[in-house]
């Protein structure tokens, strides 16, 4: 019988092997993969994220234990499918238009996927046209813009009125972040949603998309 | 291929295995082995520590239908800065452009806003006397594709023309925040790569330095203005704010630090002349080897970025910075007028201890020092003495790689060395990073093409072009 708690462990550690092995092993004997969700790689990735936020995790660790949480969900995704669960919801993410500065869009993006969100990741430069395009034809329920530069701030709240000219702002929540970005200018925008971290922003894309 | 042809960048002109300034008593503040003459009169690091100011916009477009509002921001902003200067007596005065990406993209317009600011320097000379000069510092668009192309292309074009139209736009010198390598460097700075960042900085960043820097040099000599200098701001200072963030640890961000350098030699090698770009915090190795004044940006930048080394970048600067400010307005004046303010004074306590005494200027330099340097590794090494240390280190190689492997080993070993003996204060979370460094650092092979292959092979999937940096594709 495989222990369980290996999951647990191996996602927090950042040990990919390990938690695609136990995931495999655990659904051969038959596991119900909600359980080693909900009960396992859900609870490991929050740890995580606490501990980042405690200051005790550094991004890197992160970044591997988000990656050993992809690892193993794409193991179980085809059972969850099968079993009729969704994904906890589709992102279209990307820096806005004009900026280039993409560490803390990867970064963000990296969570979501391992909160067990669908990501696109639209890249550097994207123009409030390429969003809304996006949220249209791949139906991304949750739109999330980076930007580093005041300078390039402004796209977002244009963004925002691009989508409300394209008759799909009730469709779509909104979320905001990056070095110059606070709440007020969230508030101001109009924007769902604002972190200054990764993993509060993954916090946020599930309250957006509950 | 041999390892000569993979090596790209080639053996360094620095043939000489001896530093340009050779004991920590002459790595001080406002002397430099090799001043710079520009502008209006302007000497840098033959005596006297000037301030450059650096200044952006508030938050707004940049756009046709805004450029009115941004000819009239810079033209605020200028005139508010060299009156503050004027009233407050500096020595000199060195104003830094650094375009916005649309205006390199529209070189035009980068070169409008070089007509403006040089014309408004110039009426100060001529009404008050104040020695200026205007350093332009187009932004590297390259960036803007992934993967970029470094080398040809609308962004490279770009660029190039504003290298050329720089000194019929009045500016007196170029410099430049180059990207060469980020493309891969910023993945392993997120993931605490220190094999791939080392590839990123010590083999793909050089062969792009080499390529852009002569293009640099040639614009600056057809226009007769001066090549000053690169600066890591991609790498080291990603790292540095990620650090300031919490989410990379210190013992990195230091490690980055110090592996830029050999990155940002090769544009001395390539006939740049000083000084190196303020946010260059590896600046002071930069004097130490090749003996150019370097400009410098510590407490005076918070305004654009946190750090832990405040007082420490300034101990050995030539030009002292602010980094950037926006053009907004403070209870006293806009931001650029309070920025040029700090400037001027603390540019004032420096050259008064130069005044004074060798030795005055040398005890001011040492508390600078000491009050940042065992607070944080970042701090840590640029103490005068460490700089020496690494930097004679560095130069016992002669290939870029070689010369970051080196750089990389010498740091994580002074770093262990200090936090060892008490000297220096590491945080516990970070304890295990260093030891995971020490380990990565010994493992970098001496090999440099044994070295390329594997990364080669490794990053095949990584969004850069080998062939922009003369990598077989």
């Amino acid at each position: 019988m495989t222990d369980l708690q290996q999951l647990y462990t191996a996602i927090l550690e950042g040990n990919a092997p390990t938690a695609k092995s136990t995931v495999q092993a655990a659904l051969e004997e038959g596991v119900d993969p909600q359980e080693l969700l909900t009960k396992y790689m859900v609870p490991a990735m929050d740890e995580v994220g606490r501990l980042f936020e405690a200051n005790e995790y550094f991004v890197p660790e992160l970044l591997i234990a988000a990656r050993a949480m992809k690892g193993a969900l794409e193991i179980i995704k085809p059972k969850l499918v099968d079993a009729g669960a969704q994904p906890a919801g589709r992102v279209a993410i990307g820096t806005v238009r004009g900026d280039l500065h993409d560490i803390g869009k990867n970064l963000v993006a990296a969570m979501l996927e391992g909160g067990g969100f669908e990501v696109i990741d639209l890249g550097v430069d994207v123009s409030p046209e390429r969003f809304v395009e996006t949220a249209k034809e791949k139906g991304a329920s949750v739109i999330a813009m980076s930007a580093l530069l005041t300078t390039t701030m402004p796209g977002m709240k244009t963004t925002i009125e691009a989508l409300t000219q394209a008759g799909i702002r009730g469709q779509v929540k909104v979320m905001i972040g990056g070095a110059p970005v606070t709440q007020r200018y969230a508030d101001e925008i109009g924007a769902d949603g604002f972190s200054d971290n990764a993993s509060g922003a993954v916090r946020i894309a599930r309250q957006l998309v509950a | 291929m041999s390892a000569a042809d993979r090596t790209g960048a080639g053996p360094s002109p620095l043939s000489s295995t001896l530093l340009a300034v050779p004991s920590v008593d002459a790595l001080v503040f406002g002397v430099a082995p090799k001043p710079v003459h520009c502008g209006h009169g302007v000497m840098i690091g033959a005596g006297t520590v000037i301030p450059e100011i650096n200044f952006t916009l508030p938050p707004m477009s940049i756009e046709e239908a805004t450029w009115g509002q941004v000819r009239r921001e810079y033209t605020e902003i200028i005139e508010g800065v060299c009156q503050r200067a004027v009233d407050l007596d500096v020595p000199a005065l060195l104003v830094e452009f650094e375009t916005l990406p649309p205006m390199t993209v529209n070189p035009a317009w980068g070169l409008e806003i070089t007509r403006l600011l040089a014309d408004t320097l110039a009426k100060y000379h001529d009404r008050d006397g104040l020695k200026c000069a205007l350093r332009l510092t187009p932004n590297d668009s390259r960036d803007h594709e992934r993967p970029p192309r470094m080398r040809s292309g609308p962004y490279w074009d770009g660029m190039v023309e504003v290298f050329r139209g720089a000194a019929g736009a009045g500016a007196d010198m170029l410099a430049i925040e180059s990207t060469g390598g980020k493309e891969v460097c910023d993945e392993a700075l997120m993931s605490a790569d220190l094999r791939t960042m080392v590839f990123a900085l010590g083999v793909l960043a050089p062969r792009d330095m080499q390529f852009l820097w002569s293009e640099i040099v040639t614009a600056c000599r057809e226009g007769g203005i001066v090549p000053s200098g690169d600066t890591a701001c991609g790498f080291a200072n990603t790292a540095l704010a990620l650090a300031e963030q919490k989410m990379l640890p210190r013992v990195f961000a230091a490690v980055v630090r110090v592996a830029s350098v050999p990155r940002g030699l090769v544009a001395y090698e390539q006939g740049a002349v000083g000084p190196s770009k303020d946010c260059a915090y590896e600046g002071p190795y930069m004097k130490a080897i090749c003996g150019v004044p370097i400009s410098m940006e510590g407490r005076s930048a918070a305004c654009a970025h946190l750090s832990s080394m405040g007082n420490i970048a300034q101990a050995v600067c030539d030009c002292w910075s602010n980094e950037s400010v926006q053009n907004v307005r403070l209870l006293s004046a806009s931001a650029p007028v309070v920025s040029m303010e700090q400037l001027a004074y603390d540019c004032r306590l420096l050259n008064l201890a130069t005044s004074r005494s060798r030795e005055d200027a040398r005890l001011l330099r040492d508390l600078l020092v000491d009050s940042d340097a065992s607070l944080d590794p970042q701090a840590y090494v640029l103490r005068p003495d460490v700089v020496l240390r690494i930097s004679a280190e560095i130069v016992k190689e002669v290939s870029p790689y070689l010369r970051t492997r080196r750089a990389v080993q010498a740091a994580v070993q002074e770093i262990r060395a200090a936090h060892a003996a008490g000297g220096l204060r590491i945080a516990p979370n970070e304890v295990r990073w260093l030891d995971r460094l020490a380990r990565a650092a010994d493992a970098l092979p001496d090999d440099e093409g044994a070295f390329i292959d594997e990364m080669m092979e490794a990053l095949k999937d990584s969004p850069y072009l080998p062939a922009e940096y003369d990598l077989p594709a």
